[in-house]
Formats: C-alpha cells, structure tokens, sequence
C-alpha cells in the first residue's frame, strides 16, 4: 500500500500557489519596506525635493554622531563580550556540573527574554545608583560623605545592564550545543585522567564554537539596536545612536538628520544581522533555535 | 559530569550561586521590594507600603496598563494571522524565492525599533494614509515589530511537523481548507501559541518604536514608566514596571499549560 500516501490523482494538493504569499508579504511591504524607503528619500530629499548629499555630510561630519556611533560600537562589542563570557561560564556549570533544579534554573533565566529591557536599568538605580544599597552600604561601612561608585551613570553601566539582559540569547544555544555533547566521551576522557580544563578545551569548547559565533552576532545586533536601557540609565554623555535618533526626531523635531541616521544604523543593523544568518548557515541551519 | 571532586563541585555551584544571584536573583527582588517602598533612605527601605499598587490601579496608570494589554493582544493576534499565512504560503514555494522571502520576514526583527517608529511617523504623516497622531500608529508600530518573531515560530513549526499526517488526509480526499483547519492547524497549535506569547511579552515591553509614534490618550507602560521615573516617583514606577512583568509572564505561563490535544514528538 505504498500509494497509500501519494496525493490521489486528479486532486489538487493544498499546495497554495505563488500567489498566496502576495497578501502577507504586500501588509509587510506597506507598514515595513515602505516606512523604510521613506527614511531613505527624506535621508537624501530633506522635504525639499531635490536629492541632495549636503544632509549627509553634515551629520556625518557633527561630533554628535561621531560620538554616538563610537558609544554604539564600544557599548555593542563590550558587551557581547561579556554575555559571552557569563552565558559559557554559567551554561558550562548548568550543563555539565548538574544539581537538582539545573533544568528548572537555565528555564528561569530563559524567561529573561521576555521580561523588559528597562526592567533591568531600574533595577540597577536601586542597587548601584548614588543612593543605592551598594553606595549606601559603602557609605555607612566606610564612614563616607559622598558616593564612593558612579559607574552607573557612564557606559560601564549600560553595558553590565546589557550583559545581564542579552545573556540568555547566548545560554539558549549554548545549552543546546551541550545537551548534544556525549557524556560518555567526557567520562571516559576523565577516566583516562583528563582533567576539567583539559577536557574543557578539548571537548566541550569545539563543541561551543557554533553556538558561541550564533549568540555572539545576535547579542552584536541586539546590543547594537537596545533603546530602552541607554534611555531609562540616561548617564550624561552616553548616547548611542538609536538614542540620538530619538533625540533628533522627538526633542529636536530634525526629521532629516533623524533620517540620515536611520539610514546609518539600520546599515549596520542589516549588516549585523547578515553576519548572523550567515553563521546559522554555515553552521546548519536554525539548529541554535533563534529567530 | 565533569567534575568528580565533591569540593570542586561545591566551588563551580557557589560561583552559579553568586553570579546568578546577584546578576539576576538581586535586581528582581530590589525591583519587588522597591515596588513596596514606603521609604528609603539607608540601606534598605525602613517603611512599606501597598500604596503605589494602589496608585497603579487607578487613573492614568490603569488606563495605561490596558493601554499595553490592548495593544499587545491586537499586535500579536495579527501578526500570528500574518505570520502564519506567510509561513504555510512559503511552504511551496520554489527554493529560491523562499529563501529570500524567508530573510525578507525576518528582517523586521533586525531593524532598531527606533527606526522603524521613525519610518512610521516619515510615511504615514503624509497622504495618502494619515495615521499619526491615531491608535493605529501604535498597533502598526507592534504588529510590525513582532512580526517576525510570530513567522519564525510558526515556520520553525511546519519544519518540525511530520508531513505524513497531511498527506495521509490529502490521500483519503480532505480538500485543502479542511486538511488545513483540521490537520496541519492543530499540528501546529503548540508553535502557534508560543509564538503568540512571545509576541505578547515582547509587545507588552516595547519602548522604542511606541515612543516616537504613541498619540496622547494611549500611553503604554513601558512609555508611562519612563515618564514616572523621570519625574522622580521611583517606587511608582517600580509598581508598575513589577504588574508589566506580572502580566507579561502571566500570559506566557497560561498559554503554555493549554491542553493540546495533537501533541507531538
């Protein structure tokens, strides 16, 4: 009864034309592409018609931009650095030193993910702010007049925020990448007399390499694009450049340069995100479970 | 396990312990505890109080709360329609137009949410559709931005679903619209939901884009909050920020306990 499965002849299979993607894909191209390309005109036209390079050169040549766009990039590459760095160490100890209640962690800190960015920033006003528990603690240890940390207020603490936050976008393929490496090969590497490191470096990391490059360019491109934390955290001084974009078009009602920097940061945003899907490719696929 | 030693063991536990605890475990409880603050000057708060729940629950907080969970449940019930209609249509299309229109609904997910309340503003200022200054400026804005996230879990869905189920109905003669709403639907109810939930947490977080295009009269919180920290009323803010993730969390965990009744391995 081979034939049992194969679609009966005659009968049209649900095998919805071309054209059933029009609809979904023209709502899309309405609220999506066309915004987009709008941005791009007005980068250029300025509202008053005639296309022009001047707008452009005057942003690009502002300090405001040029300081923005370095906050963006040390902010986004710290950052990264840092998921990485806590997302391998915790997901290493969840993952291969196990405990009861290891399963029901790593799904706690999953849950992260859908918790607010800000969440995190005002959460850190109450511990590391100049009236926090952590400045008040060291004041009354101490017998200080004055807030011993300010760190807070500076890139620093976008950054520690950022890291707490994008971590889980990290742990998420990792945890899946060693949910796949074979305990046997570690127990009997270890029976052998391979130490933790060595068995680490020989075993574990190899295994890593495509979920650490997969989470490492998605945290890039997410650290890249975060609004609300730079926003709520507010330090003086660290504006990144979805921030000035905001500032332009909102406070400053600068539609132009507000365009000309979307244009600019939607570029490296696509870029980034070309980097991740070519690192899911090259390593098969959405196997690292992200979007 | 990776390592034998019982001392070494408790040492990698009390690094998880620490780290996790004051990365994590600190920051949700000092939100919790600030959200009850009466007062705080030292260390730790000396009074509490459940007066900025109270606050929360009343007059423009309120109306804010349902300002997200309006807007959240719309956003992310058109774009699972959206999305799932994009992911079952790309189904069979040709390998290279689905590829790149694979990427194309993606792309949503890849722009800075502050570009996209940009663009939003920039088109529909202008004729011929006028949508600034409406609700339907912010409904755009969220549909938009969860979009992708409402395609990829419905498409990471129809990779993962057997095909033999539709094919067996299409082989005992159920024409197309039943084989889809009473085999491959169900099949995909699990991704359906989970990408429902998603969206509504996402959407109910959603700062970025919500700021540059929110009309007055539809504030949501994560814009209202801001306004209220930055105005000083900390603990206010706190309150509101904790009945956020409350409600955001609430809806994931619901969702995720529905009965399913086509489960699937």
């Amino acid at each position: 009864m081979a034939s049992l499965a194969l679609p009966l002849p005659g009968r049209r299979a649900f095998r919805p034309g071309g054209s059933w993607i029009i609809p979904p894909a023209a709502v899309l191209g309405a609220l999506f592409f066309y915004p987009l390309a709008l941005i791009l005109g007005e980068s250029f036209a300025g509202g008053k018609g005639a296309a022009t390079l001047l707008n452009y050169a005057s942003v690009l040549t502002s300090v405001q931009f040029a300081s923005a766009l370095w906050h963006t990039v040390v902010i986004a590459l710290l950052a990264t650095a840092g998921c990485l760095a806590l997302g391998l160490v915790l997901s290493l100890i969840l993952a291969f030193i196990p405990f009861p209640g290891s399963r029901v962690l790593a799904r706690v800190i999953d849950t992260f993910i859908a918790l607010p960015t800000f969440l995190m920033a005002l959460a850190f006003t109450f511990i590391y702010g100049t009236a926090g528990i952590l400045n008040a603690s060291l004041m009354q240890a101490l017998h200080l007049g004055l807030p011993p940390l300010d760190f807070l207020y500076s890139q620093w603490g976008v950054i520690l925020a950022e890291v707490t936050v994008y971590t889980p976008f990290v742990m998420r393929p990792l945890l899946a990448a060693f949910s796949l490496v074979e305990r046997a090969e570690i127990e009997i590497a270890s029976s052998l007399g391979a130490g933790a490191f060595r068995i680490m470096r020989q075993i574990i990391l190899p295994a890593a390499v495509p979920a650490l490059l997969a989470g490492g360019s998605l945290c890039l491109l997410l650290t890249t694009n975060e609004f609300g934390i730079v926003l709520f955290i507010g330090a003086k001084g660290v504006v990144t450049l979805p921030l000035l974009i905001y500032t332009k078009a909102i406070q400053e009602f600068d539609y132009t340069s507000a365009c000309v920097l979307a244009v600019i940061n939607v570029c490296l945003s696509l870029s980034l995100y070309s980097l991740y899907r070519a690192t899911l490719s090259w390593f098969g696929g959405r196997s690292a479970g992200l979007v | 396990m990776l390592v034998w030693s019982r001392a070494g063991r408790a040492g990698a536990w009390a690094v998880l312990a620490l780290l996790v605890g004051v990365i994590y475990a600190l920051p949700a409880i000092i939100i919790i505890l600030a959200s009850v603050t009466g007062q705080w000057n030292g260390v730790l708060p000396s009074h509490f109080t459940l007066r900025h729940y109270a606050n929360a629950l009343h007059g423009s907080s309120a109306a804010m709360l349902r300002a997200s969970i309006v807007t959240g449940l719309l956003a992310s019930a058109l774009a699972l329609v959206n999305g799932s209609w994009a992911a079952l249509a790309l189904r069979n299309t040709r390998p290279l137009p689905r590829r790149v229109l694979d990427i194309v609904f993606f792309i949503p997910s890849a722009v800075p949410s502050v570009s996209v309340g940009l663009g939003l503003l920039v088109a529909f200022s202008r004729p011929p559709v006028l949508l600034n200054g409406t609700l339907a400026i912010v409904f755009v804005a969220h549909f938009v931005l969860v979009s992708a996230y409402s395609y990829g879990n419905v498409s990471a869905g129809l990779a993962r679903i057997t095909p033999e189920y539709e094919q067996i109905a299409e082989s005992l003669g159920a024409r197309p619209w039943y084989r889809l709403r009473h085999v491959t639907l169900p099949l995909l109810m699990p991704y359906l939901i989970a990408a429902f939930s998603l969206s509504f947490a996402l959407s109910m977080g959603e700062l970025g884009a919500t700021v540059m295009v929110y009309p007055p009269g539809w504030v949501t919180l994560p814009v209202g909050i801001f306004g209220i920290t930055d105005r000083g009323a900390v603990f206010d803010g706190s309150a509101l920020t904790v009945l956020l993730a409350v409600t955001a969390l609430a809806v994931l965990i619901a969702l995720s306990r529905i009965p399913i009744k086509a489960a699937q391995r």
